[in-house]
């Protein structure tokens, strides 16, 4: 096995995920792409970690680091989602025009 | 490149990595192209299981447990009741992504971008071996977070409580304030 091969993988889900945040119109799955990128980079992460044989596993940590705030940013970004909805009755990323000139 | 096809296929434990990432990503594909918003996050669910099956084979079990336990146990269900609260289409294929016009850009774009990182990985790294299924002590894991990295890990729990607070008072908000 060579950490090239895991590498690739993190590589493609995350390109996977920058198409999804620009095509996605409804707001949940712009992040729902977020999570696929987040998780692309945990598998870089945990791939250096572990090729590179770090005694404090920082890499590991990093990533249970960015497990904890991507389940935060989720949370808090639901909650705005859902106050969007109550205003405008609608979680469609292009209604939400208000500050265009 | 001196790894040539014949010898990545020699492996065995290649071969349980394809049958892993090929699933991965797939179901990564399907969940930004997919028109029908649960099975998006459901294929969401194959992807983050993948991605979890990865960091067994490289040996983090305890970074791949927390992925099974917070993504597919909490983050996923978080989604769907997003999802039911504002009213997506459940069920029926609906017209979720933008048209040809965004598609095109978006696709040229990420194409280049994974064309360009990948080719940069080949030149870098691309006869690095690792042992496979070599698993890293969750003991030292654990000793190493509440030692070394004590700090950081009490600022990411004092920001997530503040995101959950914060979370739970946007949502019981009422749209009219009281005067």
């Amino acid at each position: 096995m060579t950490i090239v091969q895991f590498l690739i993988v993190g590589t493609a889900l995350f390109s996977l995920g920058l198409y999804g945040v620009i095509t996605r119109k409804n707001a949940v799955l712009v992040l729902v792409s977020v999570e696929l990128m987040l998780a692309a980079v945990n598998i870089n992460m945990v791939t250096f970690d572990v090729y590179l044989g770090d005694t404090l596993h920082q890499g590991q940590i990093f990533s249970l680091f960015i497990i904890a705030l991507a389940a935060a940013e989720v949370g808090i970004g639901i909650a705005i989602i859902l106050m969007i909805y109550r205003n405008r009755q609608s979680a469609d990323v292009d209604e939400l025009n208000l500050m265009k000139g | 490149m001196t790894v040539s096809i014949s010898e990545f296929f020699r492996e065995t434990a290649n071969w349980a990595f394809l049958v892993i990432a090929v699933p991965t990503l797939y179901a990564g594909w399907r969940t930004v192209t997919s028109n029908n918003i649960v099975r998006a996050v459901l294929y969401l669910v194959v992807s983050l299981g993948g991605t979890a099956a990865l960091f067994f084979m490289l040996g983090a079990e305890f970074v791949g447990w927390t992925v099974v336990l917070v993504y597919i146990g909490a983050v996923i269900i978080l989604f769907l009741i997003g999802i039911m609260i504002t009213r997506a289409p459940l069920g029926v294929e609906a017209d979720l992504s933008h048209d040809r016009s965004v598609k095109a850009p978006a696709a040229l774009l990420s194409t280049v971008m994974f064309g360009v990182v990948t080719w940069a990985l080949l030149d870098a790294f691309s006869n690095e071996a690792i042992a496979p299924f070599d698993s890293t002590s969750t003991t030292e894991l654990g000793l190493l977070i509440f030692d070394r990295f004590v700090i950081p890990f009490e600022v990411v729990s004092f920001v997530l409580l503040a995101a959950l607070i914060g979370g739970i008072a946007l949502a019981r908000m009422d749209s009219e304030a009281p005067e």
